[in-house]
C-alpha cells in the first residue's frame, strides 16, 4: 500500500515535468524481458519511467509518439561519418590523412562535419551514437571519439573526445612507394614506435628516481652542513625539474596513454595472420586492444577469446575483395557463440554507398545465425558496453539518456521503416525511413 | 535369337530414357510466375530444360516417371534476370580513346569467378555483363545465363540465329569526364557520341546503297559493324547515366539515332519520371545503401522505383556487382518497396522487366510454358530479410543447393569462398565433367 503510494507520487512528479511520451506496442529495453504494450516517459533528456501501460501513467500535456517497435537508440560501434562526406570530392575525404604512416595525434573532432547529410541519413534509421573517425588505409592513421548523430556544434554532442587509436594491418596498411611496403615492415614500424615511448617513459621514470635520491641526498647534506647547502639543494631541484619535463609532444602523449591502457588500439585486421599479428602487439606492449572488420576471426575464436579482445566486426554486406575475400555473413554470430564480446559496425566505404547502415548490416547478421536478440544487442548495449559508454546508453532504463528509436514493424525486416528517431529527449526525426 | 530381340527392345529403351531426362515437378509450393496471378497451391513441371506444365496443383496431371520434389511451403519464381552485372571481372575499352564499339566483355570473362556461384545463390539465372562506365562507349555486352561453364561459349546466350546476344555499353556524366583524349565536359561528351553516331550512320548507307554489291561495300570495320546493329535496334544500348539533365541528354540522342536505349542507376529518374515514361525507355535501377559516393548520386532516391512505377514505365533492377552482392539481388527489390513500389511491379522488376530490357522476354523472365525452366526456390516471402533462397534451377538444371555444403560456403561466405570455383578436369582417369 506505502509502496504503490510512493510509486503514485513518483509518477504525479513525472507527469508535472514530463515533456514526452513514448508508447509502444513492444519495448526493447535491452535490460532482459521486454515490455508488451509499454510506456517509456522521457524529461529533461533522460528517462524517467519505463513499465507497462499499467503501470506507467502517461502525463498530461507531453508529447506522445507511438509505434509497434521501440528499441534504444541504435550505436554504430565503427563509422567515418561526418568525416567522409556525402560527395566523395578530394575536399570533403577528411577521414584518412596520407602524408605519413603514423599520425595518432589526428583527432576526430577536429575533422567531424556535423552536418554532413550522412549523419542526418544515419540519424533517420535510429543511429543515434557513433564511434567515428580517421579510417583504416594508414598504419596509424588517427583517433576515433564517441558523439551522438544530432546538433551543430559537435562540442556539445561529443561523448568522449578520444575513444580509440585507429591501426591498420593487411594489404590496405601498406603502400607501394615507401614504407610500410610488407607486413613484416609495418609491424616493426608500430613496435618500434611503442618501444620508442617506452624508452621514454623509462627515461623520464629513471630520471625522476635520480631527481628524488638527488634531493634527499641534498636535503640530508642540509641537515649537516646547515642553509648554505640547502640554498644549493634548491638550485639541484630546479635544474633537475628542467631536464625530466621535456617539451609536449601530442603524438607521444597519446601513444603512452596507449600504453597506459587508458585509450584501446581499433586494430583494423582482415586476414587470420594479421589478426594474430595484432594479438601478438596486445600482449608484447600490454596494451587494450579492439579488432575492427576481422573478416576472417572466425578462423580464431580459440586466440580471440583468450585474448578477452572485442570484435567490431566487419558490416555483413562488405564487398569481398582483397583481404577481405573470405568473408563470411556467419562470423558475428560464430564468434558471439564462442562467447566474445562483439559489436556490429558500418565500416569505412572509399565508394557507393559512402555510408553503410548499422541497422541494415546487423539485420543480415541476425539473419545469417546471430538471430534477432544478439544482433539488436551487438546495435545497441553491447555496442556501448565495448564503447565504455553503458551507464549512459544501448537500453532503455530510467536514468540513461532518451536516446530512442521507433519502427512500424520488426526493425531488422526489409520493408519495415524507422518513423521516428529520439536524441537527448528531443525528436530529432519524425518521418518514415 | 529372342534374347537378341529383347537386348535390342531394352537397349532402345534405355537410349531413350538416357536422351531424355525424365520430368520433374515441383509439387504445392506458392507459385510467383510474375505474368499472370499467384498461384497459392501449385505445381510446376519442367522437361528438357523448358516448363512443360503450371497451375494448380490439382490440376496437373504429372507423366507417368516424373521425378517428384515436394515444394509444400516454399516459393517458386522465375530466375531474376540481373540487367548489370560485372560479375567475371572483365572489361572492354582501354584508356587510349573514349568510344570503343569494337571492343566486348566476350574476351576477358573469367567463367570460374566465384562471382558467378554467389550469383547463382542469389537466384540471379540470367545476366547483362558489361564493360565499366569509365568511358562513353566502353565496348560490348554479353548477356549471360548463370551457368557452371567450362569456357564463356557455355555462358552466353544465342540468338535465335545463333548469334552470342549482347548489347552496348555507354555513359555519361562525371565517370568518363577525365583527362584527354577523354572529355573535359558534358557539351564535349555528347559531341564526340554524336560524331561517332554521324559516322556509323554514314558507314551503314554505304552499306545499303551497295546493294549487296562487294565491290561497293565500304572496308570492314569492326566499331562500325557494330555501331550498325545499334542503329538497327539489333543491339541494345545500356545506358549508365544518373542526374536529371544527363539523362534528358541521353533521351536527346537516342531520339535523333533512334537507337534502343535502357536507362541505367538513373539516380534522379524521380525528378523526370514523367519525360521517361513518355520517352518508352525502360530503367534499371540501383538501390544503394546511402545516397552519394559520387556526386552525381547526390540524389540518388529509394523512392525511383515507384516514381517511374507511377510515371508508368519499364522499371527493373541490378546489382552492379560487386557494387552490390548478387546473393542480395531480392533485397534490392524489397527496399525499392520499402519507398512505395508496389510488390508486384518490384517483383516483376527482378525477372520480366529485365528480361525485356534483353529482348529475352520470350525465353526467360516468367514461368510460362514454353520458357526456360529457370527457377528461384524459396523458403518464403521472396521480400522479407528472413527468407533464403533454397535452390536455383537454370535451363532445368540444378545449379545452387543450400543443403549442400560447398554451396553453402558460396551463400554465406567463409574461408575459400573468394577463391574461383574449383576446376574438376573433364578427361583425366575416370574424371568426368
Amino acid at each position: 500500500m506505502i509502496k504503490s503510494i510512493i510509486l503514485l507520487i513518483v509518477f504525479l512528479t513525472v507527469s508535472l515535468n514530463a515533456q514526452l511520451a513514448i508508447k509502444g506496442e513492444v519495448i526493447h529495453t535491452m535490460t532482459g524481458e521486454k515490455i508488451l504494450n509499454g510506456v517509456i516517459v522521457v524529461r529533461d533528456g533522460k528517462i524517467t519511467a519505463i513499465g507497462s501501460s499499467e503501470q506507467v501513467i502517461i502525463p498530461e500535456n507531453c508529447r506522445v509518439l507511438s509505434a509497434k517497435v521501440v528499441t534504444p537508440g541504435l550505436i554504430d560501434a565503427r563509422s567515418v561519418v561526418g568525416l567522409g562526406g556525402i560527395f566523395n570530392q578530394a575536399k570533403d575525404q577528411d577521414q584518412l590523412e596520407r602524408s605519413a604512416p603514423m599520425q595518432p595525434e589526428l583527432r576526430a573532432v577536429d575533422a567531424y562535419n556535423s552536418l554532413d547529410p550522412l549523419v542526418e541519413w544515419v540519424r533517420q534509421f535510429g543511429v543515434t551514437t557513433v564511434n567515428t573517425g580517421h579510417a583504416p588505409g594508414m598504419l596509424i592513421s588517427g583517433q576515433t571519439m564517441v558523439v551522438k548523430t544530432y546538433g551543430t556544434v559537435v562540442d556539445k554532442s561529443v561523448i568522449e573526445v578520444t575513444k580509440m587509436v585507429v591501426v591498420t594491418l593487411g594489404d590496405s596498411g601498406l603502400t607501394s612507394k615507401g614504407s610500410p611496403g610488407t607486413r613484416g615492415k609495418a609491424i616493426a614500424m608500430l613496435r618500434s614506435e611503442f618501444v620508442r615511448i617506452q624508452n621514454q617513459i623509462n627515461a623520464r621514470k629513471k630520471a625522476e628516481k635520480a631527481k628524488r635520491e638527488a634531493e634527499e641526498k641534498a636535503k640530508a647534506e642540509a641537515k649537516t652542513t646547515g642553509e648554505e647547502s640547502e640554498q644549493k639543494a634548491e638550485k639541484a631541484k630546479q635544474s633537475d625539474t628542467a631536464k625530466t619535463h621535456s617539451p609536449r609532444n601530442i603524438r607521444d602523449e597519446i601513444l603512452e596513454q596507449v600504453l597506459n591502457r587508458e585509450v584501446p588500439l581499433l586494430v583494423y585486421a582482415n586476414r587470420h595472420y594479421d589478426i594474430l599479428t595484432a594479438l601478438r602487439l596486445a600482449k608484447e606492449f600490454n596494451i587494450k586492444i579492439v579488432l575492427d572488420g576481422a573478416s576472417e576471426a572466425y578462423l580464431l575464436t580459440e586466440e580471440i577469446k583468450k585474448a578477452n579482445v572485442p570484435v567490431i566486426v566487419h558490416p555483413s554486406m562488405w564487398r569481398t575483395f582483397g583481404d577481405k575475400k573470405n568473408l563470411s555473413m556467419e562470423n558475428a554470430s560464430i564468434l558471439q557463440k564462442a562467447g566474445i564480446p562483439i559489436a556490429m559496425q558500418s565500416g569505412y566505404e572509399s565508394y557507393v554507398p559512402k555510408t553503410r547502415v548499422v541497422l541494415f548490416e546487423a539485420a543480415i547478421a541476425a539473419v545469417n545465425g546471430l538471430g534477432f536478440d544478439n544482433a539488436l544487442k551487438s546495435i545497441t548495449i553491447d555496442a556501448a558496453k565495448i564503447l565504455g559508454i553503458d551507464s549512459r546508453v544501448g537500453s532503455l532504463e530510467v536514468g540513461k539518456d532518451a536516446d530512442i528509436a521507433l519502427y512500424d514493424g520488426d526493425p531488422f525486416e526489409y520493408t519495415s521503416h524507422c518513423t521516428a528517431v529520439v536524441i537527448d529527449g528531443k525528436v530529432v526525426s519524425s518521418t518514415s525511413h | 535369337m529372342n534374347k537378341w530381340i529383347m537386348f535390342v527392345i531394352f537397349a532402345s529403351i534405355i537410349t531413350t530414357f538416357a536422351d531424355k531426362a525424365p520430368p520433374q515437378a515441383f509439387v504445392g509450393a506458392r507459385i510467383i510466375p510474375v505474368v499472370g496471378e499467384p498461384i497459392e497451391k501449385g505445381t510446376i513441371v519442367i522437361q528438357d530444360g523448358k516448363i512443360s506444365a503450371i497451375g494448380v496443383t490439382d490440376s496437373i496431371e504429372l507423366p507417368k516417371n516424373t521425378v517428384v520434389h515436394d515444394a509444400t511451403g516454399q516459393v517458386i519464381m522465375p530466375g531474376f534476370v540481373d540487367t548489370h552485372s560485372h560479375i567475371g571481372g572483365g572489361g572492354a575499352g582501354d584508356s587510349s580513346k573514349p568510344l570503343h564499339p569494337e571492343t566486348s566483355v566476350f574476351d576477358s570473362f573469367n567463367v570460374l569467378d566465384s562471382a558467378i556461384q554467389k550469383a547463382q545463390a542469389g537466384g540471379v539465372t540470367t545476366a547483362n555483363v558489361m564493360p565499366g562506365s569509365g568511358h562513353l562507349m566502353s565496348g560490348q555486352t554479353i548477356y549471360i545465363k548463370m551457368r557452371d561453364g567450362r569456357i564463356i561459349d557455355d555462358l552466353v546466350i544465342k540468338s535465335p540465329e545463333g548469334k552470342f546476344m549482347g548489347g552496348m555499353k555507354m555513359a555519361n556524366g562525371t565517370n568518363s569526364i577525365r583527362q584527354a583524349p577523354f572529355p573535359g565536359t558534358r557539351g564535349k561528351s555528347a559531341a564526340l557520341v554524336r560524331g561517332l553516331y554521324i559516322q556509323a550512320q554514314e558507314y551503314r548507307q554505304k552499306i545499303i546503297d551497295a546493294k549487296g554489291d562487294e565491290s561497293k561495300l565500304p572496308p570492314r570495320d569492326l566499331g562500325m559493324e557494330a555501331l550498325v546493329e545499334v542503329l538497327e535496334g539489333k543491339r541494345i544500348v545500356h545506358h549508365h547515366t544518373h542526374r536529371h539533365d544527363d539523362i534528358m541528354t541521353v533521351l536527346r540522342l537516342q531520339k535523333e539515332f533512334g537507337f534502343r536505349v535502357v536507362l541505367h542507376h538513373v539516380s534522379e529518374a524521380w525528378k523526370i519520371a514523367k519525360e521517361i515514361a513518355a520517352a518508352k525507355a525502360p530503367c534499371s535501377i540501383i538501390i544503394i545503401d546511402s545516397p552519394g559516393g559520387k556526386l552525381e548520386a547526390r540524389d540518388l532516391d529509394w523512392k525511383n522505383g515507384v516514381a517511374l512505377e507511377k510515371a508508368g514505365a519499364v522499371v527493373g533492377f541490378h546489382t552492379d556487382d560487386p557494387i552490390t552482392d548478387s546473393r542480395l539481388f531480392l533485397r534490392s527489390a524489397a527496399f525499392a518497396v520499402r519507398a512505395g513500389m508496389s510488390e508486384q511491379a518490384a517483383l516483376y522488376g527482378l525477372t520480366m522487366a529485365g528480361a525485356i530490357m534483353l529482348d529475352l522476354q520470350k525465353r526467360v523472365g516468367s514461368l510460362e510454358v514454353g520458357k526456360d525452366a529457370d527457377l528461384v526456390i524459396l523458403s518464403g516471402a521472396p521480400l522479407s530479410v528472413y527468407t533464403k533462397i533454397d535452390e536455383t534451377w537454370i535451363d532445368g538444371k540444378k545449379v545452387f543447393d543450400r543443403s549442400n555444403a560447398k554451396d553453402y560456403l558460396w551463400a554465406v561466405g567463409g574461408y575459400g569462398a573468394g577463391d574461383n570455383r574449383p576446376v574438376e578436369y573433364c578427361c583425366y582417369g575416370k574424371g568426368k565433367q
